[in-house]
């Protein structure tokens, strides 16, 4: 079965004649004569799940805004697209921008917000530029801003801007993402209260990723139902899944949730080069705990399978890496990532994340004791759970998981421990005088 | 040593024109500070202590604020960097499929380390995190175009490509 929702077979679906001779921009037409809660009501049948990383179900989302049509409310589309692994908002950028647009039109009925922000990432100048061509397009034919009203004889109109980004993974996550807008440096702020209480200047505001809102336009036009039945129940629709690594057709594919990470690997992205073994599987970006080759046979790629065997869909960006690859040179590379992206604000992250990376230096260095690999996993579960945002939990994640689903490959990296009684706990050996006799070397 | 001369800030009129209509967009003129500073790199290469300072004055920020900002994005450079900024993603996707090598293979190129510049002020090169083009990976970013999927020969092309432009 091959159903493309998002990315359409569909020549030049990216210009606005084609898109509309396909019925584009007839959605939302059709949208405003529902009521808002209809709407959301309608979202909420099709069990749309947000496509940012926490699948967290959009009609629910959208049903914390408040009803109040007297104070500014505001829509933040998520296209900051900087986890690791990810690539696939940019593929809706450049190949269905008007999808995008009109999922934005409707999406901002639905929570009544007068004005929306796109943020990319300051490094997708082109996809910038691409989106701000389409959107200056949808500008002129009326679909957006004050013209909405003439074009579609409604009261409601809104205003939709590009926000451009500057380098900062951390402004993917909501609450830096309104400072960001806002003007300020990047950091995530304490949650509650909710963006939809208290989000952009202090006012309500829904924050969801380009993908989701890409999805709106169908749902609206088929009804939630349709969505609904796609793909896995509990988690239903298409994902742009984006495989890259040790594959020989690394891209992104759109299939329906529940296809078998298998079929994506070896049907759709051709399998890995020199058919070696597959060691270890990132499913859902660099964030998402990592999995074993042995673990995927009947694995099927949506939120609830990956549950199952401990880890998570994420951003659906699928990093594939063959037997021959050294993962504590991955690990550390991931953990190096984190450590650069900490905004700084929490001690456990800011500290924590340069604590691993030192210490899996160490190791790639040779220098490493099987000590290190338990100090590792205390320092990342003393970071997890006790951070202002999640980024924290996605640094203590991978080296958590890593380490214990290879262990057998981290301890061969390491020098087996050497035990040294010391009475006194002292710190510094340099004067205390052990006799050479009393040092116990354990071999564990 | 070559002197950092100091040129005076001032944007024209037209410039001051786009940052008045961007202002409008939103709530307050903060949120305009990421494309002032974008200005500015264009025009002067760099954002100085004194490019903060216009840009505080335009939006009515404080300079603590606005070099808070500079500060926390990697986009925006305190210093002169060479005409092509070359910056290559090292992060897992583009490091399975040889980033380090090409990394390497461009240290050796242009004889300078990351971080820095060529003598003649060609070329900077930095390591940079993940571009989101894991697909079409190896990937360097240089200034504002993609070249991806990436090999030595190729690389070895471009820079010779720019060398001569
Ligand atoms: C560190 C961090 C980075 C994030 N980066 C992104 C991102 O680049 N794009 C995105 O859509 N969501 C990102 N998120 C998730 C957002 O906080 C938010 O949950 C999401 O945009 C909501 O949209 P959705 O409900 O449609 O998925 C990030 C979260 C964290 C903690
Ligand atoms: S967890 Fe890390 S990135 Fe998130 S707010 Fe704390 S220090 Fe910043
Ligand atoms: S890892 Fe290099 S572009 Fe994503």
């Amino acid at each position: 079965m091959s159903i493309k929702i998002l990315l359409k077979d569909i020549p030049d679906y990216h210009k606005i004649e084609v898109y509309r001779q396909h019925g584009g921009y007839e959605v939302i037409r059709k949208a405003l004569q529902k009521s808002p809660d209809e709407i959301i009501e309608e979202v909420k049948k099709s069990g749309l799940r947000g496509r940012g990383g926490a699948c967290f179900p959009t009609g629910l989302k959208w049903s914390f805004m408040p009803k109040d049509k007297n104070i500014p409310k505001f829509l933040c589309i998520n296209g900051d697209e900087s986890e690791p692994g990810s690539f696939k908002d940019r593929q809706i950028f450049e190949f269905n921008p008007h999808q995008l647009i009109e999922g934005i039109l409707i999406s901002a009925y639905a929570i009544g917000a007068q004005t929306c922000y796109i943020y990319i990432r300051g490094e997708y100048v082109k996809w910038i530029r691409l989106m701000q061509k389409a959107l200056d397009d949808a500008y002129e034919a009326g679909f957006v801003g004050e013209k909405m009203k003439e074009t579609f004889g409604t009261d409601f109109y809104t205003n939709i801007y590009i926000h451009r980004g500057a380098g900062a993974y951390i402004c993917g996550e909501e609450s830096a993402l309104m400072n960001s807008i806002e003007g300020k440096r990047g950091y995530p702020r304490v949650k509650p209260p909710f963006p939809a209480q208290c989000g952009l200047w202090g006012y309500p505001t829904t924050i969801n990723n380009v993908e989701t809102i890409a999805n709106i336009p169908p749902i609206i036009e088929n009804g939630g139902e349709w969505f609904a039945s796609i793909g896995e129940p509990k988690h239903p629709g298409t994902l742009l899944f984006g495989v890259s690594g040790h594959v020989n057709k690394p891209g992104v594919y759109e299939l329906p949730t529940g296809t078998l990470l298998t079929d994506i690997i070896y049907k759709y992205a051709g399998g890995v080069p020199g058919n070696k073994k597959i060691k270890c599987i990132i499913p859902g970006g660099t964030s998402m705990p990592p999995i074993r080759g042995d673990q995927i046979e009947g694995l099927k790629m949506d939120a609830e399978s990956l549950k199952e065997v401990g880890s998570a869909i994420g951003t659906g960006g699928i990093i594939v890496m063959d037997e021959d690859t050294d993962l504590v040179k991955v690990l550390a590379r991931i953990t190096k990532f984190y450590w650069h992206e900490s905004c700084g604000q929490c001690t456990p992250c800011r500290e924590g994340t340069g604590w691993m990376l030192k210490i899996l230096n160490r190791i790639l260095d040779g220098n490493g004791t099987s000590k290190d690999l338990d100090l590792l996993i205390d320092v990342a579960n003393n970071i997890e759970g006790h951070t202002i945002c999640a980024l924290g939990d996605a640094a203590a994640w991978p080296v958590k998981y890593m380490i214990e689903r290879f262990r057998d490959e981290f301890e061969a990296r390491v020098k087996r421990s050497i035990k040294i009684d010391i009475p006194n706990k002292v710190h510094s050996m340099r004067r205390t005088q052990i006799p050479l006799t009393e040092i116990k070397i354990d071999f564990q | 040593m070559k002197m950092e001369t100091t040129v005076e800030i001032q944007f024209t009129d037209q410039e001051l024109q786009k940052i008045e209509n961007l202002k409008s967009r939103y709530l307050k003129p903060d949120s305009v500070i990421l494309e002032v500073l974008y200005l500015l790199q264009e025009k002067y290469g760099y954002i100085s202590r004194e490019g903060m300072k216009y840009a505080a004055d335009l939006l009515g920020m404080t300079e603590e604020q606005v070099l808070g900002v500079v500060t926390f994005y990697s986009m925006f450079n305190t210093k002169p960097i060479g005409k092509y900024h070359l910056q290559v993603c090292t992060n897992v996707s583009c490091m399975l499929r040889g980033a380090y090598d090409l990394l390497k293979k461009l240290e050796a190129e242009l004889k300078i380390k990351k971080g820095e510049t060529t003598p003649d002020g060609l070329f900077t090169i930095s390591e940079v995190e993940c571009l989101g083009s894991c697909g079409t990976a190896p990937t360097i970013q240089i200034n504002e175009d993609y070249y991806e999927d990436l090999n030595e020969e190729k690389l070895v092309q471009i820079i010779s490509e720019l060398k001569n432009k």
